[in-house]
Parts: C-alpha cells; sequence; structure tokens
C-alpha cells in the first residue's frame, strides 16, 4: 500500500513536470529552441498569483488566470525583444540568450520581491480522501494535481489537431518554408506559441508552490531543468511525448527518494535520462529523424 | 500579370540572380530552362518571398511582393508547388488540402475546391486519409499541386514538378498542368526537362548562372540551335 501511495505522488509531481516540460516542448517543437527561460517565467507566474491571493486576497481562479495572463504576456515579449531578433542567428546565441533571459528574470525577481522565502498558500483546501478502509490516504491537492494536467493535456491535443491554428502550428512545426507558402504567418504561430507554452506554465507554478510552498527567485531553475529533462525523455517536439516524460520522471524522482536514497534522488533521475537516450537517442516518443530523398 | 525587373539575390557573397527581368502574362504558360544551378529555384524562391532579394521589383498586377511580408503573397493570388514538393508528411492528404486554402476568406466554397482536386487526382481522394509521408513521389506531385490549387491562385509557380518521376508519371503531370491552365490558371513552370516544358510552353526563358540569354516562344527556342544543343541533347 505505501508503493500504490508513493506511486500516486509521483504522478502528482510528474504531472508538474509534465505541464512545464509541455511548453519546453512546443517551443522547441515550432520555434527550434530551447527556452532555458521557460522556469523562470513559471517563476514570475508564482509570484504573481503569490500577491493576487496573499496581498490582495482575490479568490483563487482569479489568482490563477492572472497569473496566467501575466506569464501569457512574458513569454511573449520576452520572445519578441530577445529571441526574435535571433531568428536567423546561430542556435548558440539562441541558446545563449535565453540563458540570459534565465538569470535576467531571477534577478529581477530578487530584485523587486527580495530573495527572502515567502510561504505560498496552497489553493486547494487541506484533507485527504481515504481509501481501503484508511490503509491508502491521497491529498486533494494530489488529485486536483493529476486531474488539471490530464486536462491541460486534452485540451492542447484538441487544440493542435482541430483548431485551424493548430494546424497552422504542426505545419510550422515541419516546414516553415512550405508554411509560408500556404500563407501562414510564421512569426505569429511562433508567438502564439510562446503564449500558450507560458500560460499553462502558470498552471504548474500555482500546483507546484502549493505542494512546496516556499517561494523565492531561484524556484523555477530545478523544476525547469527536470522539465526539460522530461521533454528530452519523452522526446522533444512531441506533446504526447512531454506529458509521458513528466509523470515518468515524477514516478522515477519519488520512488527513488522513497527506497533508494533521497540525496541520490536527482543523480538516479538523470542517470535514467543517459540510459533511455543511449537506447533511443531521439527519447520515448520521439520522430525518426529521417533522411530526405 | 506577373512582371520580374532588374531582379538580384545574393546567398552571402555569391550572386545567384544577376539582375533577370521576364514577364508572365494573363493566362500564359511560361517556363524558365536551365542547368543545374542556373538560379531557376532562387528565382521562384525570390518571386514567393522565401528569399529576399537584394535588390529589384516583382510586380503581380500592381503589387510589389518584395515590399510585402511574405506570408500575404499568397492571398494576392499566387501559390507555389514547391521544388521536391514539400507536403506536411505528418498531415493527412485531406489536412494538406486544407491547408492550401489557409489564406482564403471565402471558406464555404473550399470544399467545392477540394471536390476539384479530388476529381483532377483520383488518387488523392483515394488516399484522403493517408500521411501525406506515406504518398508515392508522384501522389506526393500530385498532393503538392492540389495544395497549391486549393488557394484559387490566378498563377501558380511549379518547381521542377517532372524531377524523379517515372516517364509516364511525367506526361501525366504535364497534362495536367495544361489542364489547369486551360481552366484559367496562369502557369511559370521552372524545369530540367526542356523539351517537355517547351512543349506546353507559350513562351520561354533561359537562365544560365543568373543571367537570361536567351527568350522567345517555346517552339523557338525549341528549334534554336543553342538550345537543342545545351538543353535538349542534341
Amino acid at each position: 500500500m505505501a508503493f500504490l501511495s508513493y506511486l500516486i505522488n509521483g504522478l502528482s509531481l510528474g504531472s508538474v513536470y509534465a505541464i512545464i516540460a509541455l511548453g519546453y516542448t512546443m517551443v522547441y517543437g515550432i520555434a527550434k529552441m530551447l527556452n532555458f527561460a521557460h522556469g523562470d517565467i513559471m517563476m514570475v507566474g508564482a509570484y504573481v498569483a503569490f500577491f493576487a491571493l496573499n496581498t490582495y486576497g482575490l479568490p483563487v481562479i482569479v489568482s490563477v488566470l492572472l497569473s496566467m495572463l501575466a506569464c501569457t504576456v512574458l513569454g511573449v515579449v520576452v520572445e519578441r525583444l530577445a529571441y526574435k531578433p535571433l531568428r536567423n542567428a546561430s542556435s548558440l546565441s539562441v541558446l545563449i540568450t535565453a540563458i540570459g533571459v534565465s538569470y535576467f528574470l531571477q534577478n529581477g525577481a530578487q530584485l523587486l520581491w527580495s530573495s527572502s522565502t515567502k510561504v505560498f498558500p496552497s489553493v486547494v483546501p487541506s484533507g485527504s480522501v481515504q481509501l481501503f478502509g484508511g490503509q491508502l490516504s491521497i491529498s486533494y491537492l494530489t488529485i486536483v494535481t493529476i486531474l488539471i494536467c490530464i486536462l491541460v493535456m486534452v485540451c492542447l491535443t484538441l487544440f493542435i489537431n482541430r483548431t485551424r491554428t493548430g494546424k497552422a502550428m504542426r505545419a510550422c512545426s515541419e516546414d516553415k518554408g512550405a508554411a509560408v507558402l500556404m500563407g501562414i504567418n510564421v512569426n505569429q504561430i511562433i508567438s502564439i506559441t510562446f503564449a500558450i507554452g507560458s500560460g499553462i506554465a502558470a498552471i504548474a507554478a500555482v500546483l507546484l508552490c502549493s505542494t512546496y510552498p516556499s517561494l523565492s527567485p531561484t524556484l523555477g531553475s530545478m523544476p525547469g531543468i527536470k522539465a526539460f529533462t522530461a521533454a528530452v525523455f519523452g522526446g522533444i517536439g512531441s506533446i504526447p511525448g512531454a506529458f509521458l516524460g513528466g509523470l515518468l520522471l515524477g514516478v522515477i524522482e519519488i520512488l527513488s527518494k522513497a527506497y533508494i536514497s533521497t540525496q541520490l534522488s536527482d543523480a538516479i533521475v538523470f542517470a535514467v535520462l543517459i540510459i533511455v537516450l543511449l537506447i533511443r537517442p531521439t527519447g520515448l516518443l520521439g520522430k525518426k529523424i529521417s533522411e530526405k530523398v | 500579370m506577373l512582371k520580374v525587373e532588374n531582379l538580384v539575390v545574393r546567398y552571402g557573397m555569391i550572386e545567384a540572380i544577376k539582375g533577370i527581368s521576364f514577364e508572365v502574362r494573363d493566362g500564359e504558360i511560361v517556363t524558365l530552362i536551365g542547368a543545374n544551378g542556373a538560379g531557376k529555384t532562387t528565382t521562384m524562391h525570390a518571386v514567393s518571398g522565401l528569399i529576399k532579394p537584394v535588390s529589384g521589383t516583382i510586380l503581380l498586377n500592381d503589387t510589389d511582393l518584395t515590399r510585402i511580408p511574405n506570408h500575404r503573397i499568397v492571398s494576392l493570388g499566387l501559390a507555389q508547388v514547391p521544388e521536391g514538393r514539400r507536403v506536411f508528411a505528418q498531415q493527412t492528404v485531406a489536412e494538406n488540402l486544407t491547408l492550401g486554402a489557409y489564406a482564403r476568406k471565402d471558406r464555404s466554397s473550399v470544399q467545392a475546391d477540394m471536390d476539384y482536386v479530388y476529381e483532377l487526382f483520383p488518387r488523392l481522394k483515394e488516399r484522403q486519409t493517408q500521411l501525406a509521408g506515406t504518398l508515392s513521389g508522384g501522389e506526393q506531385q500530385m498532393l503538392a499541386m492540389g495544395r497549391a490549387l486549393m488557394a484559387r491562385p490566378s498563377i501558380m509557380l511549379l518547381d521542377e514538378p517532372s524531377m524523379g518521376l517515372s516517364p509516364l508519371l511525367v506526361s501525366e503531370i504535364f497534362s495536367i498542368i495544361e489542364e489547369i491552365n486551360r481552366k484559367g490558371t496562369t502557369v511559370l513552370l521552372v524545369e530540367q526537362n526542356a523539351k517537355r516544358a517547351l512543349a506546353i510552353a507559350d513562351r520561354a526563358y533561359v537562365l544560365e548562372t543568373g543571367n537570361i540569354t536567351l527568350e522567345g516562344t517555346g517552339e523557338e527556342l525549341s528549334r534554336d540551335e543553342r538550345v537543342q544543343k545545351a538543353y535538349l541533347g542534341g
């Protein structure tokens, strides 16, 4: 029964990773760049939600929406100012810029909101569901986190596959030149991708901070790296891959903490990543890179 | 309809197109022939906005295409069937065709045009729900042409439509190009298969290392000694 409990906690943590990883993988799929500032955009979302909830006492749903709005705008602005001018530059320049943006956001947050840790109030009432005569207890927060992750995933999949903009996004991720010939405004599609990826990162921020309530300017970096790992694990560029990678990463992390060692859990996570990449270099669900004939 | 004047395109230091001028009039089939590396594809990319020229104008009716955002060109009535087809391999045949109509405002007639494309290429209809990447080369060429038609272009650019196809398929593709032209679409065709291209062209230009060296009607050029020697194997 303890195993089941760890597994569910792992899925919950993995859900948060999965939501962040979706942002990484979408941006990579379309702009072909790694936005290493993604975790820090999430961090800003956490602060916005914190002030909305704590300082202004706004209702949870309003606070989450405000946080999403802030992240969406921030994501679009970062893309416009920092990445768009580098559209034809080497990928190394873009990568360095992304790391620069990451530090800029962290230091900006420190300047604005100080480096002292704040305590984030949980957005889900405490309490839990008791199963098997009280042997298995699952907190409401865990359940809500997993459900929201599934909801985000379903909405995103429907959006990508059913809407006109979603289809244009898929076209851009395959061949930007051909997409232009169809009349697709590639710059606009890249903006929309950043907007969506950053907006859903705010949801991850609120869920993450409800589970681990200490709020600091560096809170985005570790989950950011883990989510990036999850995206690579599942196959970067693939949306189901990010989802699967995130969940697996969360489960592996929690199970290693429980059964092997708390200190070594991160090392084990990354070791698993290395092994997967050795066997499947494109990740679990990544597309095979096929030669053009 | 389409008037290119003094077009210059550079890749870094290399001048690929050295100030060419040509014209495609309403209802014509015009072909650009030339060897590998003469600048045919570069010219096509400049016209459809995939490459920014250094100088020159590309007038579609009265609009200078070099001065508008490239994604708006298709909605002005110019569609390109790119070299190597470039269909969206991970999307189905029907989805590819729908993307062809992406820029159109009259959404209601899209279905009718899709039926027309399926009538023109019955094989695409059979494979509607198949991923484009699983089609044969000839079918992908048909899909790329159908996708361009979905934009309801007044002028269609075709870049090496016969490349890599069997002689039988080449004949089929060329007769469809003539059919599309008969239905009122102006055609600018780039081909290495000069013989076939000259046979259906009203007028033709010969492109050699970034310059236009000859021009005339399709018939004139196919009888021209220099053209015969260089491009028609005779």
